[in-house]
C-alpha cells in the first residue's frame, strides 16, 4: 500500500505501532480486530512490549501472533492456559496473556482454564465470547444462547439436548486464585473506552502477583451468525447482554 | 575427586538427575508406577537450590502443554508419566515436534490396553517409536536398562533434545522404575540464563522481543507447499538422527548362531539367558538397542547372514519384532517371546521360549 502523506496537525488517530502491517484475516465487522487494537495500545502504553508474551488459541484468533508485535506461542486447542503456566513459571518477569475463544476456553479447554484460575497463575486471560465456533464455520459452542441457530443447532439450541449457556467467568470469579474478573464489549465508542481501562487493569494486577485476571469480551461473529455487522451488533445488545451482563464480576488486591 | 554413589529407585534417579542436569521445569501428574518422580522432586525442593520449578498439574494433557510453554522459553522442561498418561500427551507431543521444541518425556510403561494394570510392561513401543501423536514426526527414544541409565539418560536426553530441537522420550518400564540399585551421581550442571540460552541454542525462544524481531513458536503453516517444506526439514532431521545417534550394546554376538534382541528390563533378563544357553553349549548372543528410534537396523542387517535366527524378547505381543524383521528381511527367521499385560517373564521362561521358538527349528 502506498504511504499516504500525513499532515501532523491534522492527525487525530493512528494505528498503534505494535499492530503490524499484516493484512488481518478477520471478517469485516467482527470484534477480534477492535480487541487486538486495544491489546496493542495497552501493551504499548504500559511500555511492556519487551515483556509481553501472548498465547494464541485454536480458533479465529490462531494467527493473532501475526498482528501484535510481541513474542507469541501458538497453543493446541484449549491448552493455552497450560502453555501460559509453563511460560509464566519459567519467566515470572514476563507479562503472559492468553487470547481464547469460547470453544477454546469454555469447551475443550475448561479444565486447563479453571485450574489455571484456581492455582492463581499470574497471567491474563482475554476471552472472546462470540457464542459460536467461528473458525470451523459456525457450530454451537457452550455459550450459544438458548434458541440460537447454528450449523449444529439448525432448529435453535434446545436445552433438553444441549444444556444451558455456560458462564465460565462467573465460575472463575468464585475461585480464590482470581484477582479480577470482568465482562466487557466493544460495541460502542463508550464501551471501547471502558473495555480498554479494564484491559489495562487485567494486565497490571497479575504483574503485581495478585493472581489471575480474566477479561471476557462479549463479541459478535457476524459471519457465523449470518448477519450484517450492524445487525450483529444490535443482536448482541438485545440477546447476548441480558445473558452475559457487562461489568466487573470480581476485584480484589 | 571421589565419586558420589547413591542407592536409589529408578524413578528417584530420574528426579535426582533432573535437578543435577540443570532442568528448569518439571510438570507432572501422579500415575503408578512412576509417581516417585514427582514425590522425590517435592521432597528435594529444587526451587530453593537451583531454582528449578516443579508443578503438579491437573492432567497429563496439561503437563505436556506446560512443557510446551516452558520449552518455548528455551528452558529445559520435562514430564514423566506411565502408559495411559502418555496417551493423553499425544497431541501435545505432536505440537512440540511440529514447533521444533526440545523436551524430555519419560514413560515408565505399565500393562494395557485401557486402564490395564499397574504392573510392568513394554507394550508402548509402537506408540513411542512410530505413533506418539498425529502427523509425520519422530521422537528420539532412549531405553534404559538400569537405574544408572535412568539417571544418565536425563542429561543425555536434554543434550539430544537441544541438539535436534525435538522431543526425547525415555522409554522405561515398571521394573526399571521400581527397582533399587547403586548409582554413580554426576556433578551438577547449573541452569542456564536467558543470555546463555541464546548464545548456546540460538535466538528462537520467547525471551521477550528486546533488541530483536518478535519470536513466534508455532506448528501452524496453513499453506500446504510451505507445510510440505516444514515436513521435509523434519524428515531430514530424523535422517540425521538415524545416521548419528544409533546406540546399542552387544553381548557375545561375534560367534552367535542365535541372537536375542531386547531392551529395558527384558534385556537384563536376556543377558542372564545368554549365560544359561552358553553353559548348555548353544551359541547365543544379545543385541540391546539403547536407542529405539533410531533403531540399530544396520547392526542387525550386518548380522543376518551369519546368524541362524533372531528372537525378539519384549513384554508385549511382539512390537519391536516388526522392526527387527524389517531390518533383516522377511526371509530371515525372526521369532518373538514375551509375557505381557503386566506379567514379567523370568530368565528361565525366556530360555524355554528361546529353545522352543528358535533353537528347536535348527537343532
Ligand atoms: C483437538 C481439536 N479439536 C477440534 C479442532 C477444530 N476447531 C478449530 S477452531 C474450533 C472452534 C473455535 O471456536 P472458538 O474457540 O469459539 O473461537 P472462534 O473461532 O469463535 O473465535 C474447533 C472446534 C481442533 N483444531 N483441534
Ligand atoms: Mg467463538
Amino acid at each position: 500500500m502506498a504511504e499516504v502523506e500525513k499532515i501532523k496537525e491534522n492527525l487525530v488517530y493512528a494505528k498503534n505501532r505494535l499492530l503490524t502491517n499484516e493484512v488481518m484475516h478477520y471478517c469485516p465487522g467482527c470484534s477480534h480486530g477492535t480487541i487486538h487494537k486495544l491489546i496493542a495500545e495497552v501493551i504499548d502504553e504500559m511500555g511492556m512490549e519487551d515483556k509481553a508474551v501472548g498465547i494464541s488459541p485454536v480458533g479465529c484468533g490462531v494467527l493473532a501472533y501475526n498482528y501484535i508485535d510481541c513474542d507469541w506461542a501458538e497453543s493446541a486447542h484449549g491448552r493455552a492456559c497450560a502453555v501460559a503456566t509453563g511460560i509464566k513459571r519459567m519467566a515470572p518477569d514476563k507479562m503472559v496473556f492468553t487470547y481464547q475463544g469460547d470453544g477454546d476456553l469454555a469447551a475443550i479447554g475448561t479444565g486447563e482454564t479453571i485450574h489455571a484460575c484456581n492455582r492463581g497463575e499470574n497471567i491474563t486471560i482475554i476471552y472472546i465470547n462470540n457464542a459460536i465456533y467461528g473458525m470451523t464455520g459456525g457450530q454451537m459452542s457452550p455459550t450459544t444462547l438458548v434458541g440460537q441457530r447454528t450449523a449444529t443447532t439448525p432448529q435453535g439450541r434446545d436445552v433438553n439436548l444441549h444444556g444451558y449457556p455456560f458462564k465460565i467467568s462467573e465460575m472463575a470469579a468464585m475461585l480464590d486464585g482470581t484477582c479480577y474478573v470482568t465482562r466487557q464489549a466493544v460495541n460502542s465508542p463508550a464501551n471501547v473506552r471502558k473495555a480498554k481501562k479494564a484491559l489495562r487493569k487485567a494486565f497490571e494486577k497479575p504483574m503485581k502477583g495478585q493472581g489471575l485476571a480474566l477479561i471476557e469480551f462479549v463479541s459478535t461473529c457476524n459471519s457465523g451468525w449470518k448477519m450484517s455487522p450492524v445487525a450483529a451488533n444490535q443482536w448482541m445488545e438485545e440477546n447476548m447482554f441480558p445473558e452475559y451482563p457487562l461489568g466487573d464480576l470480581k476485584e480484589r488486591e | 575427586m571421589k565419586k558420589e554413589i547413591k542407592l536409589m529407585k529408578g524413578n528417584e534417579a530420574i528426579a535426582e538427575a533432573a535437578v543435577r542436569a540443570g532442568c528448569d521445569g518439571y510438570f507432572g501428574y501422579p500415575i503408578t508406577p512412576q509417581t516417585e518422580v514427582i514425590e522425590t522432586l517435592m521432597e528435594l525442593r529444587p526451587w530453593e537450590t537451583t531454582g528449578m520449578v516443579v508443578v503438579q498439574s491437573e492432567s497429563e494433557t496439561a503437563s505436556i502443554n506446560m512443557v510446551y510453554g516452558a520449552a518455548a522459553c528455551g528452558h529445559k522442561a520435562m514430564t514423566t508419566s506411565s502408559s495411559p498418561g502418555i496417551s493423553l500427551m499425544g497431541e501435545g507431543l505432536s505440537y512440540i515436534a511440529g514447533a521444533e521444541l526440545p523436551c524430555v518425556v519419560v514413560n515408565v510403561q505399565r500393562g494395557g490396553p485401557g486402564l490395564g494394570t499397574i504392573q510392568p510392561s513394554q507394550a508402548d513401543y509402537f506408540q513411542a517409536t512410530k505413533a506418539g501423536g498425529h502427523g509425520d514426526f519422530n521422537m528420539l527414544v532412549l531405553a534404559p536398562n538400569s537405574v544408572q541409565e535412568m539417571y544418565d539418560f536425563v542429561g543425555l536426553g536434554f543434550e539430544l533434545a537441544f541438539k535436534y530441537l525435538n522431543p526425547v522420550m525415555i522409554l522405561s518400564d515398571g521394573v526399571i522404575g521400581q527397582m533399587m540399585e547403586k548409582v554413580v551421581v554426576g556433578d551438577a550442571v547449573p541452569r542456564l540464563t536467558d543470555e546463555e540460552i541464546v548464545e548456546k541454542y540460538g535466538d528462537w525462544a520467547l525471551t521477550g522481543k528486546k533488541n530483536r524481531k518478535r519470536n513466534v513458536v508455532t506448528s501452524l503453516e496453513l499453506e500446504p507447499l510451505r507445510q510440505e517444506k516444514v515436513n521435509h526439514k523434519l524428515q531430514a532431521k530424523y535422517q540425521r538422527m538415524r545416521e548419528e545417534e544409533v546406540r546399542y550394546e552387544t553381548i557375545q554376538c561375534e560367534d552367535a548362531d542365535y541372537v536375542m534382541v531386547a531392551y529395558g528390563a527384558s534385556a537384563r533378563m536376556s543377558a542372564k539367558v545368554v549365560e544359561m544357553a552358553r553353559e548348555d553349549g548353544y551359541k547365543v548372543g544379545l543385541l540391546r538397542p539403547i536407542t529405539l528410534f533410531p533403531f540399530p537396523t544396520e547392526v542387525l542387517r550386518e548380522m543376518r547372514d551369519r546368524v541362524k535366527g533372531f528372537l525378539s524378547v519384549e513384554m508385549s505381543a511382539g512390537q519391536m519384532k516388526e522392526d527387527i524383521q524389517l531390518a533383516v528381511g522377511c526371509d530371515a527367521v525372526v521369532e518373538n517371546y514375551g509375557r505381557y499385560g503386566g506379567v514379567v517373564h523370568t530368565p528361565g521362561e525366556i530360555y524355554e521360549g528361546l529353545k522352543e521358538k528358535l533353537i528347536s527349528k535348527f537343532e
